[in-house]
């Protein structure tokens, strides 16, 4: 029991000395969601979501590439008719599939572009939140030139 | 200290188009440097865009967000002249703020 609690104030005091050197940023003792970003495949990224699966749905246009050259840099797009309250970009290949996840919140638009890299050629998801239910579309990008180097 | 980012707003029909470059390393943590260890990912981890002190925009970042990220989102509710102000937080804490008018 002594020995726990030891162990315990150990812990602590090596979390709160990492905290004060930076090692764990405020940024992700705050918002940032590390699970979901841990998460090494769809169903992972859903469930740190909170939800367990996703509905396909035809009102989500993915703008992205068919074959992308250079896997570093290959845009992406998500644009919905729905009433999202929150999209995200998944790249089903990657060591760790969540690439990014926006809130929209009042006045925005369920619009958003970015760039993210890809390792392989791979299916890439676009999610959408409409009250609290999560939507899903694909498209598969091939990459010519991964994105990971090693 | 960050590099500053670029920001573009633009209004048009009621809607501002806000594009914003970003300049980061954005390392995966995946590559190895020459000796074989592994470089430690150093990533933007947030970004948060506001107008009129309201924000409108929240995103954040994994480590498969492209080097110099680009990002673009548009929102309703902004007019010309007024301020756009859009900040980042990586995870090792670094941060930078920039603004951009609406034109």
């Amino acid at each position: 029991m002594d020995y726990k609690r030891r162990n315990m104030i150990k812990i602590g005091t090596v979390i709160s000395l990492m905290a004060s050197t930076g090692l764990i940023s405020f940024a992700q003792a705050n918002e940032w969601n590390k699970a979901a970003f841990d998460g090494k495949s769809l169903d992972d990224v859903l469930k740190a979501l909170g939800s367990a699966s996703a509905e396909k749905s035809a009102s989500i246009t993915l703008n992205a590439p068919d074959i992308a050259e250079n896997g570093a840099v290959v845009p992406v797009g998500i644009s919905t008719t729905l009433p999202a309250s929150q999209l995200a970009i998944i790249v089903e290949k990657n060591p760790n599939v969540l690439a990014a996840q926006f809130t929209i919140l009042e006045g925005a638009q369920a619009f958003v572009t970015t760039r993210v890299k890809m390792s392989q050629s791979s299916n890439v998801y676009a999610l959408v939140k409409v009250d609290g239910k999560w939507f899903v579309t694909s498209k598969e990008i091939k990459v010519t030139l991964g994105g990971c180097g090693g | 200290m960050a590099d500053p980012m670029r920001v573009r707003a633009v209004e048009s029909g009621g809607v501002v188009d806000v594009k914003i470059l970003m300049k980061h390393d954005m390392e995966t943590g995946q590559r190895k440097d020459a000796s074989g260890k592994v470089i430690a990912a150093w990533h933007i981890a947030n970004i948060v865009a506001k107008i009129n002190n309201k924000e409108v925009f929240k995103g954040e970042f994994g480590t498969a967000v492209s080097k110099d990220p680009f990002l673009n989102f548009k929102f309703k509710g902004g007019a010309k002249g007024e301020e756009v102000v859009i900040t980042w937080v990586d995870n090792k804490g670094d941060t930078r703020t920039d603004k951009a008018i609406i034109a």
